[in-house]
Formats: C-alpha cells, structure tokens, sequence
C-alpha cells in the first residue's frame, strides 16, 4: 500500500512541499461542498477513531446539532499517553498539514469554528513543530477568517497539556482545557450536548483526523476497500519491545500480527520465541505469543481474539520475559495515573499493585492470586471512566492466559 | 497583593493574546503556571496566588490545579531535571540498567537532586517515545535509544 498518512515525499512537513504535493486542495474541494456532503462522505469511509474506541468518526459526527445558538468545538486529541503509543508524535513530526487540513475540513463539516488540538505537555519539541505548521497554515488563509474565500471562517490552538495520563480521556480532556483539575465527566451528558463551556463538542484523535483529507482524496468508496472491510483504512501501527526494528508503521488494517513483528519490525532479537504481546496499548488484553496465528491488527480480528485495537500499539514480549514484573509495572502506572474520584479505580489500582509487588518479591500466596482477580473484577465496569476498566483489562487477562507465571512466584507451600 | 517575583512583560503580553483564544481566561491557566516554571524553575504558593490574581480566579483553584498535573515542580529542582522512563515498553529493553547507571554516576536516587543543585533525577511514566527505548527526557529535549555510554556522553555536554 501507498504510504498515505506519513508518504515517503522529503520534507512534507513544510507548507511549501504540501501543497506541491496536493496539499490543501480537499480542503478546496470540501469548501466546495456543503458540510452534509462531507459527513456523508466520511460517514461512508467507515473510518472508525484511532484513539482507541474505534467508534464510527462520521456517525460521531453526525452527533453535533445542526443549529446550534452555542458556538461548537473540535478538541483533537494528542495526548498520547497510553503506554505503548507513540504514533501521533509521528504525524506531528512528519506530516503536521495532513493534520491541520483534516481538522479543518472537520470543522467545516461539523460547523466547528474553534479547533483546539490538546497535546501532551511532554511533546513541547514537537508542540512548536506542528504550532510552525498552524502559523504557515494561517499565513496562506487555510485557517482563520473567510477561508479561500468560502465565507467559513475556523481558529485551530494548540494547547499543552502538563502531565496526567487521564487528561487523554475524553471528559476530562475538556475540564483540562478549561483550566480545571483533569477529572472525567459523568454521562451523560455526551460532549456532542454539553461539551466544553456546556457547548456541542466533539473529540477526535489526532490519527482519525488525518484521515479524512485521505477520504476525500481517494473517494469513501476506495477508502472503505483498504484494509479489513469492517474498520478500513491506512492505519499506524507503533511496535515496541522485543522487536530488532521498533517503530511507528503504516500499513493497511488487518495485517496478521505475526507480519508485523517479523515483516515490518523485524523479527525478535535472537529468533527468540514469543511469550505474549499486548497488541493495543497497555490497556488491551494480552495474548499468548503461541496464539497468534490468524490473528490481524482490525477490530474484529482482534475482539474474536479476545483482545481489542486500542491505539495499535503493539508491545512484543519474548520467551524470557517476566510477564509478573511487566504487569506489576503497568498496575503502578494505573494507580498513579488514577484521578482519584472513583473509590474502586483509587482503591482497587493500589491494592493491585500492592498484591503484584508480593508476588515479584517471591512473597504471595494462592489466596493473593485469587484476591487480585477479585480486585480486578471488582473494578471492571464501576467507575465514570474507562481508566478502572484500562487497570483491570490486563491483570484479568493475564490472569486467565498466563496462570503459570502466577504460579512461579508463588510461595511454595512448607513441606512437611 | 503585592508580590515579591513576577512574570516578564513578554509573558503577560502573551497571556493577553493567549486569553482572546476561549471564552474564559481560566483556560489560560495551565500555559501561564508553564511560564512561571520557565521563568522561575518552580511553582512556589506565591507564584500560584500571582496567576490567580491575573486571570481572576480563585487561589485555592490554581493550588488544585498544580497539584493535579505532574510536570509542574512544587518544590525547586535541580537545574537539570532528568526524567527516566522506566514504564513497560522502556523497561523491555532495560530502563532499569539506565536508571541504575545514572544514579551511579550523580551518586543520588531516583527521586533526589546533588547537593550542588545541579541535577534531580526521577522516574517517569511512558513519555510516548516507546519506539526509540529506552528513553530520557532533560527539559524539553527527548534522549533516546539510550545505553550507558549516549547517557555519559549526554550528561557531560549538559551545561
Ligand atoms: C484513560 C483514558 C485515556 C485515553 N487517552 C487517549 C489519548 O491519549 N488519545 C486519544 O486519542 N484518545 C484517548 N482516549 C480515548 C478518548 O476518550 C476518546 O475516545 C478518543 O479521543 C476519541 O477519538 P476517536 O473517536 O477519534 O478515536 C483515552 C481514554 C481513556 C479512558
Ligand atoms: S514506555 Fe518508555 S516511552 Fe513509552
């Protein structure tokens, strides 16, 4: 496939080889239709969110009220703290005018007149790359006031972040940006509704904006054959870990996983087997290395596999990895990312990584391993947001695939 | 209330423009306590009470604030703070050997600074670098693909 989210053109990133390169011209061709015929064409790609949902971008869309006394809002989500993901640093890196054209025809589809993209406060180097690429954008009038002459007029700010995982999460992506504390929301309402200021909002990862000047490039109906039919598209896959190549990949969805870590990654140093990898982000669940036959980077795909796409962040394991010490290490991510509103998640999370830590001290018992499912199940499903959910996914999985790693640190009863 | 440090003009010309960008100025409130780290290393109360003051909020909101977010400095750190990602992608290709070799080489521990102030080290959380670990983070600028010897050759280059 045709590399269509980082193309291998020199220097893309500057406005000047953009537009040489067909830069800007769906924007033209979006301006030149009404929003409802850009909606419609996105609805048709069936682009599904690179954020981790994969929730249909055009039917999220079509959420936004068509008149609206309020002004509307686009938040575009760069927090990109999930570990394991690194892929939007990419597109700010190499193609940020992909990016800011997405987000303007977005805004004109959904009558969005202020864009503000939220990035991670770590990322400062690539913040004033892409705040280069907005302010080049502003001086040839593809953002601000009648663009190209249309009469549609739309702003798009960055604004940084300063360190908190959660702040990635939708609702509480607004209450940052509206200068509070980083807590989620409770809803409904839905952001479409009551959103940022109480305004129609909707919130987009910065992938999934980058796909629509794509969409309309190729058309919705060229767009919709790439990949798996049921979550289509070009697709940046991030491989880290025990891999000889690690890196951010584009490929079309769907690719088996064992392609992507021998093809695209290169293989595991020492052709070391694979113990497990964690095929979305840390969040995902994850699956045994001898289980992955059959198995493609897609949402369907991976959800028959009892795992999900989350970010595509694709974490390889190999056969000498201490499976206990990486899901001690992830739990204490969780725990100290946990906003703390929610009794199950600031609780729950704490006692996981408390019960972990004993059993790489060689300290637990049977009883602990039945206590942290416990904790974990008890967490699944009964917070505002989906971090509780995040903390319990990979400790119930690892739990259920890989109960022998449990059992070597396991005290061994006295004999007698 | 008067206060004894301030932000420079520069700063407040640019909260000015930065204001125009929502329909409240506490929304500014993150990129102004980023200026006054920049300016000042840390974010003392005195500090967080200034910012209050200058986008009309409450103190008690700009405290909260702070304390939710962990890339703003509470307390003065060393002139170099190191950020060393040990989460999972990082601890796979040996985050804790980097660790380990940095807190030998400052002779302090995670989580501490030299006694000449220079350097303050801590562990970070994944600073969405996973591709290229393991991976640091000095001030704004990403060290990556790390190992004992581009960790020497960073810290002795380091002003
Ligand atoms: C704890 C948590 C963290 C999240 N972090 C991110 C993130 O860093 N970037 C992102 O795009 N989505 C993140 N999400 C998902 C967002 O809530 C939201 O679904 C997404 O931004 C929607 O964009 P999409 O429809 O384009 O995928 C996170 C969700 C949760 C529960
Ligand atoms: S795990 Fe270290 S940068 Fe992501």
């Amino acid at each position: 496939m045709e590399s269509l989210l980082l193309p291998q053109i020199p220097d893309v990133h500057r406005i000047d080889i953009y537009e040489a390169h067909g830069g800007y011209a769906m924007l033209r061709a979006a301006l030149s239709k009404t929003p409802d015929e850009v909606t419609a064409e996105v609805k048709r790609s069936n682009l599904r969110g690179r954020g981790g949902a994969c929730f249909p971008t055009g039917l999220k869309w079509t959420f936004m009220p068509k008149d609206s006394s309020k002004p509307k809002y686009l938040c575009i989500n760069g927090d990109e703290s999930e570990p394991g993901t690194f892929k939007d640093r990419e597109i700010f890196e190499r193609n940020p005018h992909l990016l800011i054209e997405g987000a303007v025809i977005a805004c004109y589809a959904m009558g969005v007149t202020t864009a503000y993209l939220y990035v991670r406060g770590e990322y400062k180097y690539w913040i004033d790359l892409v705040q280069k690429a907005v302010d080049d954008a502003y001086a040839r009038g593809y953002i601000g006031t009648n663009i190209l002459g249309s009469g549609f007029s739309t702003d798009v700010y960055i604004h940084r972040g300063a360190g908190a995982y959660i702040c990635g999460e939708e609702s509480a992506l607004m209450n940052s940006l509206e200068g509070q504390r980083g807590y989620p929301r409770v809803k409904p309402p839905f952001p479409a509704q009551n959103g940022l200021w109480g305004c129609p909002t909707t919130i987009n990862n910065v992938e999934t904006i980058a796909n629509v000047p794509i969409i309309l490039r190729l058309g919705a109906e060229a767009y919709a054959k790439i990949g798996a039919p049921k979550h289509p598209g070009p697709i940046l896959v991030g491989v880290s870990g025990h891999v000889n190549k690690p890196g951010v990949y584009e490929m079309p969805t769907g690719v088996p996983l064992v392609d992507i870590i021998n093809i695209y990654a290169g293989g595991v140093p020492g052709n070391k087997p694979i113990k497990a990898v964690i095929p979305g982000g840390s969040s995902t669940m994850i699956l045994r290395g001898d289980a992955l036959e059959g198995v493609c980077m897609d949402a369907e795909s991976l959800k028959a596999a009892g795992s999900s796409v989350g970010t595509a962040g694709l974490i390889v394991m190999d056969v000498d990895t201490d499976l206990v010490k990486v899901l001690q290490r992830i739990t204490r991510f969780y725990r100290h990312e946990s906003c703390g509103q929610c009794t199950p998640c600031r609780e729950g999370t704490g006692w996981m990584e408390k019960i972990l830590t004993r059993f790489c001290n060689d300290d637990a018992t049977q009883a602990d391993l039945e206590l942290l499912l416990d904790v974990a199940d008890n967490i699944e499903g009964n917070t505002i947001c989906a971090l509780g959910d995040a903390a319990a996914w990979p400790v119930q999985s690892m739990i259920k695939r890989f109960p022998e790693e449990f059992e070597k640190h396991i005290q061994e009863p006295a004999a007698t | 209330m008067q206060h004894t440090a301030r932000l420079s003009d520069e700063n407040l010309r640019r909260i000015e423009e930065l204001k125009k960008r929502y329909p409240h100025p506490q929304a500014v409130v993150l990129e102004a306590l980023w200026m006054w780290q920049g300016e000042h290393g840390w974010i003392s109360e005195d500090g967080m009470r200034y910012i209050a003051q200058l986008l009309g909020i409450p103190d008690h909101h700009v405290f909260g604030v702070v304390s939710f977010y962990t890339m703003f400095n509470r307390k003065p750190v060393g002139k170099h703070k190191i950020e060393v990602c040990t989460n999972v992608s990082c601890m796979l290709r040996n985050s804790e050997r980097i660790l380990r070799h940095i807190e030998e080489r400052l002779n302090i521990k995670a989580g501490e600074t030299t006694p000449d102030q220079r350097f303050t080290l801590v562990e970070a959380e994944c600073l969405g670098s996973c591709g290229t670990a393991p991976v640091m983070q000095i001030g704004d600028r990403y060290y990556q693909n790390l190992d004992p010897e581009s960790v020497d050759a960073v810290l002795k280059e380091l002003p």
